[in-house]
Parts: structure tokens; C-alpha cells; sequence
């Protein structure tokens, strides 16, 4: 807002040129939904070149690949809330992690240091492993607003914290979950494939969240948070108990990613969600959601997700060797965030 | 229509005191703005402008002296209140969200919720109606905008802070301050901006314009407020007074000769 403004704004008077058209291409929603589409038909059309049989485009790989995502996917719409404020929770998978143990503990060993003690209902342990959750997300909403810490330094604290206690509760896989909490795991039939309850929860999450982000008020002030802080703050938006709300929201998504965790693997693992922090981050930026806040959409991170399962998937089908997908999803967040931080540059 | 200085003014601060440690920044300082008048601040830095402005609009509690809303003694605590009371304010240029379009930039902090049960339960915004009103309303300014739906970053500097200033005007319903409306803009630019507070004016709100662009000042002001070491100097008429002079009154180069003494 110095001496520049006025050339730029002469320039932003003339007709939209060839770049904000090439942008527009490559911004979100329409960039990443474009993207999946090509490495869709890339991993159709390949098998058919090397005259093997079309496994790709069916209903049960699809049905495959959306029950890959459903627990990392779930995990980034919390993620996505969070970088829409222009933060970024490091934490997310441990906190599932942590969890998904203590629910697991306490539904199949009950309270007490052998178990024996005091019967939970299975019902109960899973509320209590919620409220655990939102509970974490709570705690780095407070060290964000009231100790005004960095968001990659807070959640790198209770990252490490979540990871201690997930060991401290347990360092054994713990089997045997009791039927309520497998419930998610039954499937139903679509189109004669079968998908899994918990991939349905997954995209019943994705709309609920896309509706409060484009349709409500605090959804807009989401965005006005993660946009301008210090205009947001002068027309009276809470700013404070926004970004409070958002970590705690995320926090109890985190849950439903444990609850959905337990249902897939049928057991509670202290091992688990080691990587999924990243692993939501990419979902999000390949999405288009922007790491400056303010900018993106949920529905993107759905797509980001789908992207890193199809080329997963596609990958392993053509045979390829697992750690190239890595491989690929690593240059992928680079050409992300590059283009993001581009249109950030032009701006 | 001419502003009538015989009614009683809109705000009215008399003997504002405030020390920050030991320096004094208003000394026993008045004030007052009445209906349909732009009223222009100038002072040198240090003059106490920022630190009236801040008493007036909130962001700063007075240690003595009264301020008064048509007449009634009232205490602002924070910005919101003064904003609950009618008083709006203009920032130089952290206004606006730039990811936002128009209509959210407007609404923004007051969006307005759909009838019934998805407004009151759900919080449903009301996109429609938000976008007819801010339609309406810059149509009426008459500050030309062709599709509300785009973002404020795509927008010019002058544009921006038009939307800024709009949003207040939408919302005041006492008094508008602005902070030097126009100092990150170009010549062009300002004058939208002038346009805008002109129109403003003439809708019957008053403008407190704080500006250290002594020409915009000269042309906008029907009264030109010179604050000096923590207090106000003199009341003059831009039209008697040349710019010159309201410099070196400012700076004490000069001393008041028939400027209203106050």
C-alpha cells in the first residue's frame, strides 16, 4: 500500500489478461478438480495400452479408494479449518492416535491400571475419547489466542505431548474392540460395490463443513480471520473465540478420524497416525486451499485427498514401486504451494 | 444543506486530559462536530490528533474531561461501544478483507441472516438481500462498482478504500472519522475517495477528516479544527484562511490575528 498502488490499480482497470485466465485454470475449485481428472484417465487409459485388464475404472476400486481416504481426509478437514485461519496444526495424527488408544483402552480394559477396575460402556468410552479430543484442540486453541504463540510451534509442543501419552497409556496394540465400535466398519451396498459406513461419514463431514464455511456466519468470519486479522478484529468479529472455536472443532474431527481408525483396523494402535500430519497438510494443499489463509475450500481438500489415494492406487495397480507415489506426491506439494505462493506474489 | 452551528453539535468533548507517563498529549482540549459538516483535523505530529481521535472512537479512555453524544454525556470502553453508538471509523488502510467480494467486505461483522429457522438456528447468511442492499446503497453514493461479487483485491487502491468508507457510511448513524482516508492513494484514486466523502456529507452525516493532505483538506473541510501541543489552537474557515497560513499556525510559526479564538 505504498507508492505502487496506483500503477497496479491501472493495470487491475484492464480487461482480465492471459495470466488471470491461467490462473483461474489453476486455482481452486476448478485446478485440482481438473488435476484428479487427468491422473483419472491417465490410470484408465494406461492399462489399456498395455493390453491388461481395466481394474481402474470400477466401482469397487473407487469404493477402494474413498475408504483409503476417509481417515486422513476427515483429519484434514480439521487441518483445512485451522490453515483457513492462516494456521497449522503439526498435532492432528497423534491426537487421533491418542485417542483412538484411550478409547479402545477403555472400552475393551475399562478404568484402572489392569483394567478390572470399572467396566465403560462402549458408547461412553467413545464420548469420552471425543471429549478428549476436542479437548486437545481446545488446549492449542488457548496457547494460540491467550499466549499469542505461533500455531507450528504450539501444535509441535502438544504433537510431542499427544505422542508421549499415547505411549504412556500404551506401548501394546490393544485387540478385541467390542461391537460398537466396529459398527462403522459394517458396509452397505452402492452399485454393487461395498463401502464401509465410515467413508460415508467421511463425506457426510466434507458437506456439513462446506455448508458452515460458505453458508453461515461464522463460516465467513473464518475467512475474514484467516484474510485480515486486524480488519477482522475492527468490525467486531471475535477473533479470539473464532480461532478458539476452530482449534476445538478440529480437535473433535480428530476424534471422529480415531473413531473412524478403530472401525477400519479393528484394533487400537499406538503406532498409528505417525505421518498423518503431513499427510492432511498435503490433502489441503493440493486442494488450493492457500498456507497465507483466508482462501480455499473444504471440497478441495477432498479432492487433494483423492488425488494422493488415486495415484496411490493407480500406482500399485500398474505395478509400480510404492515409494514412487511419495515420490510424486512430493513434487506435487511443491508445484502446489509454488502456484499459491505465485498467486500470493501477483496480488 | 448547510450545516446549522446554532443546534447542539454531534460530538462534543470538553477539557480532554491525557498523560501517557509524564508527556501530556491532550491538554484540557475540546471539540465538537456538528450535523452536515465535514470537520478537518490538522496538526502536527504530536499534536494530540490521534490521541483525540482514540478518545472519540474508544480505542482510548480519557483521565479527565467529558465527551457527549447529541448532548448526553456518554463513556466509550472500547471501539464496540462507540460503534454500538453510532460512530464509525475510516483506518488508513487495514480495512478490508481482500479475499472477501464487496457485499462480504460490507457485511462483513454484520452479515445479515436468512428469516426464521435457518437464520436463527442454523446462522444461515442472507446472500440475496446482502447483495441488493450493498447494491443499493453504492448506488446511491453513486460510487460506480459492476459486479459486487468480485474481490476487493481485484479492486484499485482508491476502490478499496472505498468499500472501506462505504462500509461505514452504511453503518454510522451518528458520525464518521476518518484517518487519513486518502494518504496511500494517487492523485486519481483520491479523488474517488473525495467524491465519496462528499457525498457522505451531503446525506447529512458529519465527517471528522483527519488528513495532512492540506489541499484536500482545503477542499473538502467547512471547518478546519488546528490541534496544538495537546489542545485546539483556533476554528477556521478554509474559505478566509489559506493553506499557508493554517500551516504556520499549526507549527507556531504564526499566531492567531482573527482566526475564532477559542
Amino acid at each position: 500500500m505504498t507508492t505502487h498502488t496506483l500503477e497496479k490499480s491501472e493495470s487491475s482497470e484492464a480487461i482480465p489478461t492471459r495470466s488471470s485466465r491461467l490462473s483461474l485454470l489453476l486455482t481452486p475449485p476448478f485446478g485440482p478438480l481438473l488435476f484428479l481428472f487427468i491422473i483419472c484417465v491417465i490410470f484408465t487409459v494406461l492399462p489399456l495400452l498395455r493390453g491388461q485388464e481395466q481394474r481402474f475404472l470400477t466401482v469397487q476400486n473407487f469404493a477402494l479408494i474413498f475408504q483409503q481416504t476417509a481417515v486422513v481426509g476427515v483429519l484434514a478437514i480439521g487441518q483445512t479449518l485451522i490453515i483457513l485461519t492462516a494456521g497449522i496444526d503439526l498435532s492432528n495424527g497423534l491426537v487421533m492416535a491418542l485417542t483412538s488408544v484411550i478409547t479402545a483402552g477403555l472400552a475393551v480394559h475399562g478404568f484402572g491400571p489392569r483394567g478390572e477396575a470399572l467396566y465403560v460402556d462402549p458408547i461412553v468410552a467413545m464420548l469420552i475419547g471425543l471429549g478428549v479430543a476436542s479437548l486437545a484442540g481446545f488446549i492449542n486453541g488457548l496457547l494460540v489466542t491467550r499466549l499469542k504463540l505461533p500455531p507450528f510451534i504450539v501444535t509441535l509442543g502438544t504433537l510431542n505431548i499427544a505422542f508421549a501419552l499415547t505411549r504412556m497409556y500404551t506401548t501394546t496394540t490393544i485387540n478385541g474392540l467390542p461391537q460398537p465400535l466396529l459398527a462403522l466398519g459394517s458396509a452397505i451396498t452402492v452399485f454393487g460395490a461395498r463401502v464401509p459406513l465410515y467413508a460415508l461419514v467421511m463425506l457426510v463431514l466434507f458437506f456439513v463443513v462446506w455448508f458452515i464455511l460458505r453458508e453461515t456466519r461464522i463460516g465467513r468470519h473464518i475467512y475474514a480471520v484467516g484474510d485480515n486479522r486486524e480488519a477482522a478484529a475492527l468490525v467486531g468479529i471475535p477473533v479470539n473465540r473464532v480461532l478458539l472455536l476452530v482449534y476445538t472443532s478440529a480437535g473433535f474431527l480428530y476424534g471422529i478420524a480415531a473413531l473412524l481408525l478403530l472401525a477400519r483396523q479393528e484394533n487400537g494402535d499406538p503406532q498409528a497416525g505417525q505421518t498423518s500430519n503431513l499427510e492432511s497438510i498435503t490433502a489441503v494443499v493440493l486442494g488450493g486451499t492457500s498456507l497465507f489463509g483466508g482462501r480455499g475450500h473444504v471440497m478441495g481438500t477432498l479432492i487433494g485427498a483423492l488425488v494422493v489415494s488415486v495415484i496411490r492406487n493407480g500406482l500399485t495397480q500398474q505395478g509400480a514401486n510404492p515409494i514412487i507415489q511419495t515420490f510424486i506426491t512430493g513434487i506435487l506439494v511443491i508445484a502446489a504451494v509454488a502456484v499459491d505462493q505465485l498467486s500470493q506474489r501477483s496480488r | 444543506m448547510p450545516a446549522d452551528y446554532t443546534t447542539t453539535p454531534v460530538i462534543e468533548a470538553r477539557s480532554l486530559t491525557k498523560y501517557f507517563g509524564h508527556v501530556v498529549a491532550l491538554d484540557r482540549c475540546d471539540f465538537e462536530v456538528y450535523a452536515g459538516e465535514i470537520l478537518a483535523i490538522i496538526g502536527d505530529n504530536g499534536a494530540g490528533k490521534s490521541t483525540l481521535i482514540k478518545a472519540l472512537c474508544g480505542a482510548l479512555q480519557p483521565d479527565s474531561g467529558q465527551i457527549f453524544l447529541e448532548g448526553k454525556p456518554v463513556h466509550f470502553r472500547s471501539p464496540m461501544d462507540a460503534r454500538n453508538a453510532g460512530i464509525e471509523t475510516v483506518y488508513q488502510n487495514l480495512a478490508v478483507s481482500p479475499a472477501l467480494n464487496i457485499t462480504e467486505n460490507l457485511f462483513l461483522g454484520r452479515e445479515v441472516l436468512r428469516p426464521g429457522f435457518l437464520g436463527r438456528v442454523l446462522r444461515m447468511i442472507d446472500r440475496k438481500t446482502m447483495r441488493t442492499q450493498s447494491e443499493e446503497f453504492m448506488k446511491s453514493l453513486k460510487f460506480r462498482i459492476q459486479d459486487m461479487n468480485v474481490s476487493v483485491e481485484s479492486l484499485s487502491g482508491g476502490q478499496r478504500q472505498g468499500v472501506a468508507v462505504a462500509r461505514s457510511a452504511a453503518f454510522a448513524r451518528k458520525v464518521i472519522i476518518m484517518d487519513e482516508p486518502t494518504a496511500a492513494l494517487g492523485v486519481k484514486e483520491s479523488r474517488m475517495v473525495l467524491d465519496l466523502i462528499r457525498e457522505i456529507r451531503d446525506r447529512g452525516l458529519p465527517v471528522i477528516l483527519i488528513s495532512h493532505n492540506m489541499p484536500h483538506v482545503f477542499e473538502l473541510a467547512d471547518r478546519v479544527h488546528i490541534q496544538r501541543l495537546g489542545r485546539r489552537l483556533a476554528i477556521i474557515d478554509p474559505k478566509q484562511y489559506s493553506m499557508s497560513d493554517a500551516v504556520a499556525l499549526m507549527t507556531g510559526a504564526k499566531t492567531l490575528a482573527n482566526a475564532e479564538q477559542v
